[in-house]
């Protein structure tokens, strides 16, 4: 990395960054995904009585459900309302790359998530100094829970890239986000394991490796599995590609 | 100081821009002119390295833009057709973002922005968010985009649309001006424009030039023509006498 790109991302990114704060986008985001994250934890995570009581179980577990919708309307943004401007006719005009870009945006978007994700932690202390003093789930909660929000956005960043249209970029991205979480679906996985026919259990196995929601709850238990850190990296790698490959296919 | 050979762009089955080569020297003022659809945002496009061409190359300052295009677009500046902004900006915030894609930081970059809003007329709208800026003034906002960073090579598409004729007359002596050291390409539909800021243009009729030349030898290619207007019109055919016959 040359100080050229690192002075492009981070102008990108400073623009971006503060693009959210301009509009009423992020409030509206944070308090949602405040008022959902606490609202499942303590009311419908009782009723449900889970065995596991632990924090990762009662907290965590709801996250990814979440960021199924949420994480598109916060991209959604990212490049179909440049396209919908025109203003990419302008940033892909200047001595910018396009990875420079991408990047930039990508990171605002993140940065923003983080936030939301930071002013969860009132929450997570007020239950870990009334229960369980453990901190080691919490933490790997965190970098699960943040893995899996990153996945969803660079899945919604590579849907932009493509569609002029805000509103066709969150159901598509959604809905691509909906069918990667589900198909690693434990009760899910199980009914089609015993529904298909003994030679094809490997094959159902297989595909619900690429599931996000396997590696998540892997992460979530508390073990650093590498292998999991590692599958969402390039879960978020091959997007941005993606979404590289959408913007050069627009402007072919 | 711009060069473009052979260039050729396909949508589709539709061929927008047909083997066009020209090339502006520092010091010249290009005209672009055509009807609508003619080509000439398509050709301004794969000139600022927007849009990929089918085929041939353009080369900017002896830069080639499809091989090296970060180097290339260092020397450009370009004022794109509707002159798109980002809406959650004012307009001095904007005109600093793409001074820091231009590379200018700290002292330099402040310096810029006061320069090009002093140059645009836009000092009483510094503040203001470009959603609520009249058209006009959107138009001098992307202008003033265009040489923030005193570029050697201004590709302009369209720049006095939308403006008042005050400030028609105001860009059009700043194009005059500024191109004594760059190398300046403008579309226009206002034939006027021609005579009062190029040293050149071209006509641009279903992506092929019909001519180019000084504004005076134009008007001597079709006997008896008393303005350009006139020329324009015998050279260049109407989508619908197109139509018709088709
Ligand atoms: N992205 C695109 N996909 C398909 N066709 C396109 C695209 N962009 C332009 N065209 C077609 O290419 C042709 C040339 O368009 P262009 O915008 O270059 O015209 P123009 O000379 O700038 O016209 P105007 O004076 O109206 O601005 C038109 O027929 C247009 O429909
Ligand atoms: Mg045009």
């Amino acid at each position: 990395m040359s100080n050229r790109d690192i002075q492009n991302t981070l102008a990108v990114f400073k623009r971006e960054f503060l693009g959210y704060f301009n509009s009423p986008v992020f409030y509206v985001i944070v308090v949602i995904f405040l008022l959902a994250a606490n609202g499942f934890t303590f009311f419908v995570s009782n009723i449900l009585d889970f065995d596991d009581v632990s924090l990762s179980a009662r907290f965590f577990v709801w996250h990814p459900w979440i960021y199924t919708v949420l994480a598109p309307a916060v991209g959604m943004r990212l490049w179909s309302e440049e396209h919908r401007l025109g203003t990419i006719e302008l940033l892909m005009t200047m001595p910018v790359s396009p990875w420079q870009a991408i990047m930039g945006k990508f990171f605002a978007a993140a940065g923003v998530w983080l936030i939301a994700l930071v002013l969860t932690l009132p929450i997570v202390i007020t239950m870990g100094v009334l229960g369980d003093p453990d901190s080691g789930p919490v933490i790997s909660g965190y970098v699960a829970s943040y893995l899996y929000a990153m996945a969803c956005l660079a899945l919604t960043s590579a849907v932009s890239a493509f569609t002029r249209s805000q509103v066709v970029c969150f159901i598509i991205s959604v809905f691509f986000c909906l069918c990667i979480g589900m198909i690693g679906f434990p009760s899910l996985t199980h009914t089609v394991v015993n529904a298909v026919p003994s030679g094809m259990e490997s094959i159902v196995r297989f595909i619900c490796y690429f599931s996000f929601m396997d590696h998540f709850f892997e992460l979530t238990k508390g073990i650093f599995v590498l292998k999991d850190i590692l599958y969402f990296v390039s879960v978020i790698i091959v997007s941005l590609l993606l979404t590289d490959f959408g913007l050069r296919s627009k402007r072919a | 100081m711009i060069q473009v050979k052979n260039l050729i762009k396909v949508f589709g089955t539709k061929v927008a821009v047909d083997d066009v080569s020209f090339s502006v020297e520092k010091g010249e003022v290009l005209g672009f002119l055509g009807p609508n659809g003619a080509g000439k945002s398509t050709t301004m496009r794969m000139v600022t390295g927007y849009f990929k061409p089918t085929s041939g190359s353009v080369q900017l300052c002896g830069v080639d833009m499809i091989e090296e295009p970060e180097l290339a677009k260092q020397r450009l500046g370009y004022l794109p057709e509707n002159a798109p902004l980002y809406s959650d900006m004012t307009v001095a915030s904007f005109l600093g973002f793409c001074a820091e894609l231009r590379g200018i930081h700290g002292a330099a970059r402040t310096k810029a922005i006061d320069r090009v809003l002093d140059l645009c007329f836009l000092d009483n709208v510094r503040n203001q968010s470009v959603d609520t800026l009249s058209k006009g003034y959107r138009h001098r906002t992307c202008f003033a985009q265009s040489i923030i960073h005193d570029p050697d090579v201004l590709i302009l598409d369209e720049p006095t649309d939308g403006l008042d004729p005050n400030q028609k007359h105001e860009v059009r002596g700043m194009i005059k001006r500024m191109g004594r050291d760059k190398a300046i390409i403008f579309s226009t539909h206002i034939l006027e424009e021609v005579e009062a800021a190029c040293s050149r243009a071209i006509i641009i009729d279903r992506g092929k030039i019909v001519a180019d030349g000084t504004p005076e030898s134009l008007k001597k290619l079709v006997p008896g023509a008393a303005s350009l207007d006139e020329v324009f019109r015998s050279i260049t055919k109407p989508d619908t006498v197109q139509k018709k016959a088709a």
